[in-house]
């Protein structure tokens, strides 16, 4: 009996860490379906909106739900911007250069931010904006914060799903995904598209920031480092491209994570998430959801 | 360039001038960028201060060379090098962390160049295969004593039968206190419940804490820098667990109660130093420090404070100020009274000295008790 | 013959560049440091050099080159300690080894990954560069030698300025010979064109797998140098960053041009320390602030690096 409640707190424990997971690899996915490119700058977003939102509550003491709303504007711009300032101008250049441009990207935000006279390199208290409280079931416990994470990724997922698959934009999204040429031959702007799936990308990854500050509450500058590289990693697992497949992939990670360290050895847990990244790329390098690519 | 050497022909004009002194040229390895670049500021604002504070009635003009390590060991490599063969000091204060104090302990032994590093705690920083390398001193005890204490701090006072032990393992510094902790406890009939480790970058100890929770432990030491340990007692404490928190002089930093909020207070941990010692050099340097800094000095700036002083009293003391001569005099001194504490050096040139017991109450850290070696 | 006559003039050059140096450092006209960070410069190009044949003449992706460039090195330094090698002859086996167990690791990891395209290349070396820094911070559990995350010490200090000079040369010349045999004409047919080249009959898997497996064994080389340089080993030097200091190197060279990678070599090392000199304590911040705007504008203005031959 205790091993069950042990188990099913842990799973709880690895859903949290994994709806975050999903909400970062939401805009890798959706970015590397209209790009082709793997957004090394992603992580870095989030880490953006976790600083936005950290000086919304403390500097001008906003309520919650307008801490969210502006939080995800602003980093929505900030996608819009990088894309429009540093990827334009490559988009005819070797597939390569993007890359290493993404990783310039991600370098400049990191370094430029952690400059004494912006955000500092330190560790950063993040004030949550309400107390933590647990209810206790039978044999686990859940926490507000929790229940918070797991019902706005939920919607948020849910929405960005009927966004892609219900309505014109995601139609649009799909076209250009499918085939860029074509897609415009067929009268879609091309980089309207384009800046809006990095819009909508980056808002998610700013969602992300925002939960996850409330969740572990300490940011710093290089915190989007490791959640971006194991969020790509879940895109990957799910079949990149396919945004329930990165939701999967997403909690599948958590859990993954949550499981070797309680059952196995916290150690090594990061050789085997990659390990599991290098066999799915070597089986079934489009994923669990992923058609058949001819070639990857 | 141009404008640098005109201002170095400058200077060197003006010290050319104004040849009441002789001139010293000391070194500062700190890491100003990296990842733990905080430390590496306040070791250098002490640094800073202590030669202010030198310069009053100093018998010689200091010159400082100050260079960053980046936390990287080729860097801190390169920054010793350059200090001794470019500029040639004739003393270096510094490094901070141990995997680079290592190599640059190397380097300065070999070119007979004397170092003290003022927080440098692993055994390798000052020996090599239990031989001496006669050259390196430090300011602070080293990892086997600090986690030593604790395990005995823990069974005797808080008369703790169980713990669990979590420490980073890409960090030898939580990873050697970790070792000496549960080594200690064992030898004198504790149980070690759970000894697990995590990584540099993670964020979400729950799984672990979980695990831990099973075995409800008396206590759980924490032997790691302020940050990851606030983050793992709010875990601890949402997951409802009562056990004491314990942990290392890593935790000292004026963040940690704004970091870890509630969920630390009641923790101990052992330090260099108390802030409320009532100590006139200590009390001194608090306020020097606040005045230029705005913030309650941490250990590692009175470590690095102290280091730089013990380095400065010897090359003041000195005839000529060669390296040989200030090498006699560090390995003769003897009670430095330093913000830390009395400083004497052992054979090995660790520094003897006591531990500090702090407890992280709701307002303030209290001191409670001082252990000698 | 013919391949001294030809690399006729190269020779006479890299000569008249050792005598040089040889002169500086002999009567410490340089101080240690400078004489340092020359031979380290050295060993990048060495390192760089088989990024750019992985990267710049075969057009594979790899984020993870700091990972075998520290097989290398933690290797070398493993056997030069069991076997207690302190001369510079002795230690060249040692040497050849370390570059060959880089090389075989290269192999094996190549064998499955290499058939993904660029991006998830850079995705999967990534990977493997973390799992490598995984073991190495737990690799006191193997070995209590190898030290985890408390680094390795101890290891004798062999390299030297013949020891870097000649291999590198030695070195240059082989990559050279090879990117100028047919060989070398396969591995650039497969960076321009993958299809094409198929199907005018290269082995396409087979050739790439060669070319990974070469740069890896270049980076072990590279990797074994350095740890007889600096005689202390640790895991953090052998992370991501690492692996981009790499790549900025072949890029700022130029794909595919060997002299751009030494020159970008010297470059590099000397602006990360240059600036060291330069600027004062309170702009060092900025030096990682600089580099990506200028990897991003290079990105912008010559995609293929400042010397290519595009």
């Amino acid at each position: 009996m205790e091993l069950l409640g042990y188990i099913i707190e842990q799973t709880i424990n690895g859903l949290q860490l994994g709806a975050v997971y999903a909400l970062i690899a939401l805009g890798y996915t959706m970015v590397y379906g209209v790009l082709r490119l793997i957004n090394f700058a992603h992580g870095d977003i989030f880490m953006l909106g976790a600083f936005i939102a950290y000086f919304l509550i403390t500097k001008f003491g906003m309520p919650i739900y307008f801490v969210f709303i502006i939080t995800m504007l602003s980093t929505g711009l900030a996608g819009y911007l990088i894309e429009k300032i540093a990827y334009k101008p490559l988009r005819h250049a070797p597939k390569i250069s993007l890359l290493i441009t993404a990783v310039g990207v991600s370098l400049f935000l990191e370094y430029f931010l952690s400059l004494n006279a912006l955000f500092t390199p330190n560790y950063i208290g993040f004030p949550r904006p309400f107390e933590i409280e647990s209810y206790n079931f039978a044999m686990f416990t859940v926490t507000n914060v929790q229940l918070l994470i797991f019902s706005i990724t939920f919607i948020s997922l849910f929405l960005v799903y009927l966004l892609v698959y219900r309505t014109k934009y995601g139609r649009a999204m799909r076209a250009v995904s499918y085939d860029q040429e074509v897609a415009s031959l067929m009268g879609i702007g091309i980089d309207g598209i384009i800046s809006f799936t990095f819009i909508v990308g980056a808002s998610l990854a700013g969602l992300g920031g925002i939960l996850y500050g409330i969740a572990y509450p300490q940011i710093n500058v290089f915190m989007g480092i490791m959640p971006g590289i194991k969020s790509f990693i879940a895109a990957v697992l799910g079949g990149i491209g396919i945004v329930h497949g990165a939701v999967l992939g997403g909690f599948i990670i958590g859990l993954l994570e949550v499981f070797v360290s309680a059952f196995i050895s916290s150690t090594f847990r990061d050789g085997l998430i990659f390990i599991i990244l290098l066999l799915v790329l070597i089986l079934k390098p489009s994923g669990i959801f992923g058609k058949r690519i001819e070639k990857v | 360039m141009k404008k640098y050497v005109v201002i170095f022909f400058l200077l060197f004009f003006i010290t050319g001038i104004s040849h009441a002194k002789d001139t010293v040229k000391i070194g500062l390895i700190t890491p100003l960028t990296g990842d733990v670049k905080t430390f590496g500021e306040s070791a250098k604002n002490a640094f800073v201060i202590a030669l202010e504070e030198y310069a009053k009635n100093g018998k010689y003009n200091i010159e400082p060379v100050i260079a960053d390590d980046k936390n990287d060991p080729t860097e801190g490599a390169n920054a010793a090098l350059k200090l001794i063969t470019q500029d040639k000091v004739v003393a270096i204060s510094g490094p901070l962390t141990s995997k680079v104090t290592i190599p640059v302990s190397d380097i300065a032994n070999k070119n007979k160049v004397p170092m003290i590093s003022g927080a440098a705690t692993n055994p390798k920083v000052t020996t090599y295969e239990g031989k001496r390398k006669p050259y390196v001193f430090r300011a602070c005890y080293t990892d086997p004593f600090q986690g030593t204490v604790a395990a005995t701090f823990a069974l005797k006072e808080l008369k703790a039968k169980t713990a669990a032990v979590l420490y980073d393992v890409g960090n030898d510094y939580s990873k050697g206190l970790a070792e000496f902790f549960k080594a200690t406890f064992i030898k004198d009939k504790g149980a070690i419940v759970a000894y697990e480790s995590y990584q540099k970058d993670d964020v979400d100890f729950s799984a672990l804490i979980s695990k831990i929770a099973m075995k409800k432990p008396d206590i759980i030491y924490l032997p790691d820098y302020y940050n990851k340990v606030a983050l793992i007692a709010r875990q601890v404490r949402e997951k409802g667990l009562k056990s004491t928190l314990l942990g290392s002089d890593g935790w000292d930093s004026p963040e940690l109660m704004k970091i870890g909020g509630s969920a630390i207070v009641g923790g101990y941990f052992t330090n260099h130093y108390s802030p409320d010692r009532k100590d006139p050099i200590a009390e001194a340097f608090i306020k020097r420090y606040k005045q230029k800094h705005g913030a309650v000095p941490d250990a590692l700036a009175a470590l690095g404070y102290d280091a730089t002083m013990i380095l400065l009293k010897a090359i003041d003391s000195a005839k000529k100020p060669t390296q040989e001569e200030i090498i006699k005099l560090l390995s003769s001194l003897k009670n430095h009274k330093g913000v830390t504490g009395n400083i004497s050096f052992d054979k090995n040139g660790d520094a003897i000295k006591s531990v500090v017991l702090l407890k992280v109450e709701k307002d303030k850290i209290k001191y409670m008790t001082t252990i000698n070696p | 013959m013919r391949f001294f006559l030809e690399s006729r003039k190269f020779l006479i050059i890299s000569f008249a560049v050792y005598i040089l140096l040889k002169i500086l450092f002999a009567n410490n006209f340089i101080s240690a440091y400078i004489q340092q960070i020359t031979l380290f410069a050295i060993i990048m190009t060495i390192a760089a050099l088989g990024l750019n044949v992985i990267y710049g003449y075969t057009g594979q992706f790899s984020l993870g080159h700091a990972a075998f460039y520290g097989i290398g090195a933690y290797t070398s330094a493993y056997l030069a300690k069991i076997f207690g090698i302190e001369g510079v002859f002795s230690f060249l086996p040692v040497l050849l080894i370390s570059g060959i167990v880089a090389g075989c690791i290269g192999y094996l990891i190549g064998i499955p990954i290499l058939r993904l395209r660029d991006d998830f290349l850079a995705i999967a070396t990534l990977g493997f560069g973390t799992l490598v820094r995984v073991f190495l911070d737990n690799s006191d559990r193997f070995a209590e030698m190898l030290g985890g995350s408390r680094g390795f010490v101890g290891i004798s200090k062999i390299t030297n300025l013949e020891l870097t000079f000649f291999s590198a040369l030695f070195i240059v010349l082989i990559t050279k010979n090879l990117i100028y045999s047919r060989y070398g004409l396969f591995l650039r047919c497969i960076r321009d064109d993958e299809l094409a080249a198929t199907s005018a009959g290269i082995n396409t898997s087979k050739t790439k797998l060669m070319a990974f497996s070469y740069g890896c064994m270049l980076a072990g080389v590279g990797g074994a140098l350095y740890a007889h340089l600096y005689t202390f080993l640790h895991p953090s030097n052998f992370d991501i960053l690492k692996s981009i200091d790499f790549l900025i190197i072949v890029i700022i060279g130029g794909m595919g041009s060997i002299r751009g990678t030494i020159y970008a070599s010297i470059l590099w090392v000397g602006l990360i320390e240059g600036l060291r000199i330069v600027l004062p304590v309170e702009m060092l911040d900025l030096r990682w602030v600089v580099i990506p705007v200028l990897l991003i504008a290079l990105m912008m203005w010559k995609p293929y690096g400042l010397m290519a031959k595009k």
